[in-house]
């Protein structure tokens, strides 16, 4: 049944459903309202889990490392800034294989300070080991949380997650949601299984030192497990539309692409402004289309491949600046990658930085610069404002 | 936010989709900010702050110095002030409304905060929710006693503006 609530509360809700037996997090804008709530769930008997109040984020994820290997579900959240500071633990937990579950609040990173919404924090970890799935909106951020862990604790998979939500955009609108029962989540998601545990009657070591002759092959098995975790998202995506009916089954998804000329790539919440301005140009004669790119890591390339055939001219939507790249965004270079064979015209146009808002014009002024070849640029800057 | 919360809320309770967001700025009671609220019959994907709205509501008269409320502001559009005292520069074609919501919330609140009261007033002059719904989000919001006395200070607003049309 539809309820209307607040998109982190929504979050927080998935999140207790999802039985964690650790939450540690330190709250940071625009996630405060997700860790603030999980804390009141716990401290009212309401979460079965212990809430650990620690002095940074960097504490947070290192004690969600420690729980993890000792066998527990954890949950962290972080963004911007706080997400920068446990850096260093975010490569550790991808390394150990640990299947942490961490919401991103998607914040710009400073300097200047800027408290509000783009992507560049969770895209700055792109090469972590850590998934990064995207969600649209209040629901589907919400409901690939349930999917999140199922796909991050499979044995086949074992990877970190990150369910990214764009800062205060979707975290803090209120809007209805369906949230499942817990007789539900429980059905869809079983209570952990570790491969490996740190058991004192059972001694072995997370993390450790790795000389020359074998610390390749523990990079090569990440990027391996990276990449049947594409597989195995797909039918935990696919189990889960068949017990709840909402449909995420593709690492990507297209909308009014078919006999589309142009089309738009995003992530996260822009897309649903984007489908809006589609329709308007779909109704005035523009063969024009979406798609949404839902897993960023691991990146599908070849659904990118597959579901771009045929488009002439693809505008990539980028809420971050990969600094010094001449294709300025780090959507667009995987997507030219994925596309670039058929040879369509591909360009990355950022903006929506630190919180500007994107319109519906801004979507169509895009539109247009791709089907012109205008090249890889900012939109939406102020020209007075430059030197 | 709060007001722009409750309003989302009972427009949902109407059976209609809707969408209550922030203009996301400073974090503390009393600072300016702007909230948004969209209502459709079908899901709303647009996530846009909103540049052309049909109603505003401005809770406090004193940003009318410093922000031009009325910007955008469709023609027949209605515009709730809280405020006894005239408006200027209003706008061709746009609908004032006036009430003493901050009055009205420190006879039945005790207190200056004058969301519920300006939703009553919103709810009389626009129809968009009725007063069932706006009752049922403040039964849900608040507990107890805090709950009727906002509905008391809602309702009393609601037929103010009621009264007056």
């Amino acid at each position: 049944m539809l309820q209307i609530t607040e998109g982190s509360h929504a979050v927080a809700e998935a999140v207790k459903l999802c039985r964690p037996q650790v939450v540690s997090a330190y709250p940071i804008t625009p996630q405060t309202h997700i860790v603030e709530r999980l804390a009141e769930m716990v401290a009212d008997g309401d979460l079965n889990g212990e809430y650990i109040c620690v002095e940074s984020e960097f504490s947070a994820l290192s004690s969600c490392v420690g729980a993890s290997a000792a066998g527990s579900r954890v949950y962290s959240a972080t963004t911007s800034q706080g997400l920068a500071f446990m850096a260093e633990v975010v490569f550790n937990a991808a390394g150990m294989r640990l299947p942490i579950v961490m919401t991103i609040a998607n914040r710009a990173l400073g300097a200047p300070l800027n408290i509000w919404n783009d992507q560049q924090d969770s895209i700055f970890l792109r090469d972590s080991g850590w998934m990064q799935i995207y969600g649209e909106d209040a629901q589907e951020a919400m409901d690939l949380h349930f999917i999140a862990y199922k796909l991050a604790e499979r044995h086949d998979v074992l990877l970190p997650c990150f369910v990214c939500l764009d800062g205060f955009i979707v975290s803090h609108t209120f809007e209805p949601v369906d949230i499942p029962s817990q007789k539900e989540i429980d059905e869809f998601l079983p209570a952990f299984n570790p491969l490996h545990r740190l058991d004192a009657k059972n001694p072995m070591s997370f993390g450790m030192y790795a000389t020359p002759d074998c610390y390749q092959e523990f990079r090569y098995e990440i990027n391996a497990a990276m990449t049947r975790a594409k597989a195995a998202y797909c039918e935990i995506a696919a189990e889960f539309k068949a017990k709840f009916g909402r449909d995420y089954t593709g690492l990507v998804e297209g909308y009014r692409l078919e006999d589309a000329e142009t089309a738009i790539v995003a992530m996260g919440s822009i897309c649903g402004t984007a489908k809006d301005a589609i329709d308007e140009m779909r109704d005035a004669g523009e063969k024009v289309g979406l798609l949404k790119i839902r897993s960023f890591r691991p990146f599908p390339s070849e659904e990118v491949r597959t579901a771009l055939k045929g488009v002439k001219n693809i505008a990539v939507i980028e809420k971050n600046i990969s600094i010094g790249s001449r294709m300025l965004g780090a959507v667009g270079l995987e997507v030219k990658d994925a596309v670039y064979k058929d040879s369509p015209n591909i360009f990355s146009y950022v903006g929506g930085l630190g919180g500007r808002d994107i319109r519906k014009r801004d979507i169509k002024q895009i539109v247009q610069w791709a089907k012109e070849g205008r090249n890889d640029c900012f939109f939406g800057l102020r020209e007075e404002l430059l030197k | 936010m709060t007001a722009a919360e409750l309003i989302a809320m009972a427009a949902f309770k109407s059976n209609v989709y809707s969408q209550a967001f922030p203009a996301f700025g400073v974090e503390r009671r009393g600072a300016p900010v702007q909230a948004f609220v969209r209502f459709d019959d079908r899901k709303i994907r647009l996530r846009s702050q909103i540049y052309e709205p049909d109603y505003i509501i401005v809770q406090d008269i004193t940003l009318l110095k410093d922000v031009n409320v009325f910007a955008g502001l469709k023609e027949g559009g209605i515009a709730v002030i809280n405020t006894e005292k005239d408006v200027e520069n209003v706008p061709a074609g746009v609908k004032i409304l006036k009430i003493n919501a901050t009055k009205i919330a420190l006879e039945v609140l005790g207190l200056p905060i004058e969301n519920t009261t300006l939703m009553g007033a919103f709810a009389a002059a626009t129809g968009e929710i009725s007063l069932d719904a706006l009752k049922a989000s403040l039964n849900e919001r608040f507990a107890g006693p805090l709950a009727e006395k906002n509905i008391r200070a809602a309702e009393t607003a609601y037929n103010i503006v009621k009264g007056e049309m």
